[in-house]
């Protein structure tokens, strides 16, 4: 049994913020990104890329990058879109989206790239 | 042609037996399982049960003869083996809906399982499944806002919600009952829930409570930049008192509440449930008393009709039971219910129970509550099992962690995480199997999740076997 640690998680410490799913894991690999947008692709999802500053990441409503890529299957399209949002906004959280428009819902929503935290 | 009125006892089955009856859209339908006295023959049991759920009484009435009773009588219209049991068979009834008030499920089950219950002439009767009409359905309210609604509100997507049962049960000060709250939320659960027992005890009135744990809420909402919440308990011994604990809710800007809505009662239940929608809270449901009315497989009411009865008097969580760590069997029951719950149309199936074809229409779906005896080694077998549109509650499987809740919360979430990106890369099948590896895997840079793997044996992620509910095979 190993030695019982403090849980540093602290309100003056913004390296504490979570954004959902998967933030609880570390930074995905390009391979995790792409097999990600892959199963959005499976499910017959509509892809979508959004962004935000880290301080604004509790708001419901990010920008969102250009339009949802409605029938876009082309993974690598998805990818290069997603990838074009970081570019531009280097310092944001680019949130990757899958609307299922038959539940009228978002079947998932990940950040894909972790704008640096100000501290 | 007008009947002449014959005072006396006519034989059920002359009524209410009517095998060339072809159920109409409208009607409500039911599945009995009888058991009969001995020498009362299935025709005679099931018209009799038919009856006493209806129009009919034991004697012929005058009055009866002032109405149409060909058109509001219960009608038996089918009877089947249940294999492997000859003690008992099923007995199908159609009910005309205008038998019924409207959005009421008080009005259906005070006939469907009313008097008939008791009556002598069976041994014992068991609710088995009733039909819905999508006519009665729309009268219902359903749901306070449903699986899409609650994702939006609380923004959790792609994944299934995670929660935890703050124990002890009963005892804790409500500062100290705050104080596990807030470990678990700020950890990385989504949800707490007070436990069923906790109402309003000396030991910690309703409003200390409620006070301590939304000041835990917002606190761990400003630190982990997410959204939380905890099923604020409001169940209460009389309505009003009901109502005056879900106004404070309110007031405090609580995202959701909680209700029993067994031993609460049906009638509170809708009520709140109305006043949930109008007040746009959540309203998660426990279910206490259930295991007395569901339990026995000869009497009583199955819980898959239980659900239904929640679905129509409404609720946004419903407990479920967890599948893993119980009896095999339980799988594919499980799984028809969770369906009852989540789909808006379900196939009749008997391989999962179900006896009726059940159309919701537009009524939102509510999410399933796993909760009970998990930890973060059945993860994977959850994620198989309940999917994303599921709430998993893990109380001892995170307060039970050995550097305290904000680590066994931190564990659960990590374990959850990584199982639903294994799953979306490699997918559900396998899941099961893989888990143990995927778990470890994210453990190497959880030291939370770790632990936890380290306090609780592994399990094993095998379900070969699968034992079979009653079929019906004619």
């Amino acid at each position: 049994m190993s030695e019982m640690q403090d849980y540093s998680s602290r309100l003056s410490d913004p390296h504490s913020r979570k954004f959902e799913t998967f933030s609880y894991l570390p930074q995905m690999s390009p391979e995790g990104i792409r097999a990600q947008v892959e199963y959005i692709c499976s499910k017959g999802w509509n892809p979508a890329v959004e962004h935000i500053e880290p301080e604004n990441a509790f708001d419901h409503y990010w920008y969102m990058w250009k339009l949802p890529m409605f029938g876009e299957t082309d993974v690598d399209r998805i990818l290069a879109e997603a990838e074009a949002c970081h570019q531009a906004n280097p310092n944001h959280h680019v949130r990757l989206i899958g609307y299922d428009n038959y539940a009228q819902s978002q079947g998932t929503a990940m950040v894909i790239y972790r704008g640096p935290i100000k501290v | 042609m007008a009947k002449t009125y014959q005072a006396g006892v006519k034989e059920y089955r002359e009524t209410y037996w009517m095998p060339e009856y072809r159920p109409a859209d409208t009607d409500i339908l039911a599945c009995f399982k009888i058991t009969p006295q001995p020498g009362v023959p299935r025709e005679e049991a099931a018209a009799a049960v038919a009856a006493e759920s209806s129009t009919g009484t034991w004697t012929t009435v005058w009055t009866d003869l002032l109405t149409d009773l060909d058109y509001y009588k219960g009608r038996a219209y089918a009877i089947e083996d249940v294999p492997g049991d000859d003690t008992c068979f099923y007995a199908f009834v159609a009910y005309p809906i205008d038998l019924f008030e409207e959005g009421s499920v008080v009005n259906v089950f005070t006939s469907l399982v009313g008097n008939v219950f008791g009556f002598k002439a069976i041994r014992a009767l068991r609710l088995e499944d009733v039909r819905f009409p999508i006519a009665y359905v729309m009268t219902c309210g359903g749901p306070p806002h449903g699986i899409q609604v609650e994702r939006d509100m609380l923004n959790k997507y792609g994944r299934a919600l995670l929660g935890c049962t703050i124990k002890p049960k009963l005892g804790l000060s409500a500062k100290n009952y705050g104080r596990a709250v807030y470990e678990c939320l700020r950890g990385g659960l989504d949800l707490t829930k007070d436990d069923e027992n906790v109402n309003s005890q000396p030991f910690m009135r309703w409003r200390q409570r409620f006070d301590f744990v939304m000041e835990a809420i917002h606190k761990a909402e400003r630190e982990t930049g997410e959204r939380k919440g905890h099923y604020l308990n409001v169940t209460a011994p009389t309505p009003d008192e009901m109502f005056k604990r879900a106004e404070h809710a309110k007031e405090l800007g609580a995202p959701i509440i909680m209700h029993d809505y067994i031993t609460g009662g049906f009638c509170a239940n809708t009520g709140l449930a109305n006043w949930c929608r109008d007040n746009g809270i959540l309203l998660h449901i426990h279910r206490a008393m259930h295991a007395v009315l569901d339990r026995n497989p000869h009497h009583g009411i199955h819980f898959r009709v239980l659900a239904k009865i929640l679905r129509l008097s409404g609720g946004d969580h419903l407990h479920s039971g967890t599948v893993v760590g119980k009896l095999e069997g339980d799988r594919e029951a499980t799984l028809g219910w969770i369906d009852i719950m989540r789909d808006s149309f379900i196939k009749e199936d008997r391989s999962r129970g179900i006896f009726f074809d059940q159309d919701w229409g537009s009524m939102p779906g509510l999410f399933p509550v796993a909760s009970g005896g998990i930890h973060v080694w059945h993860m994977p077998a959850l994620v198989t099992i309940f999917g994303d549109d599921a709430c998993l509650q893990f109380g001892g499987g995170t307060l039970g962690h050995s550097w305290g809740n904000a680590a066994g919360a931190a564990a659960n979430r990590v374990a959850l995480e990584a199982c639903v990106e294994d799953r979306n890369k490699n997918g559900a099948e396998g899941l099961e199997k893989r888990g143990g590896d995927v778990l470890r895997a994210a453990a190497k840079h959880s030291p939370e999740l770790a632990a936890a793997m380290d306090t609780w044996k592994e399990i094993k992620f095998e379900f070969d076997t699968v034992d079979k509910l009653d079929v019906a095979h004619k």
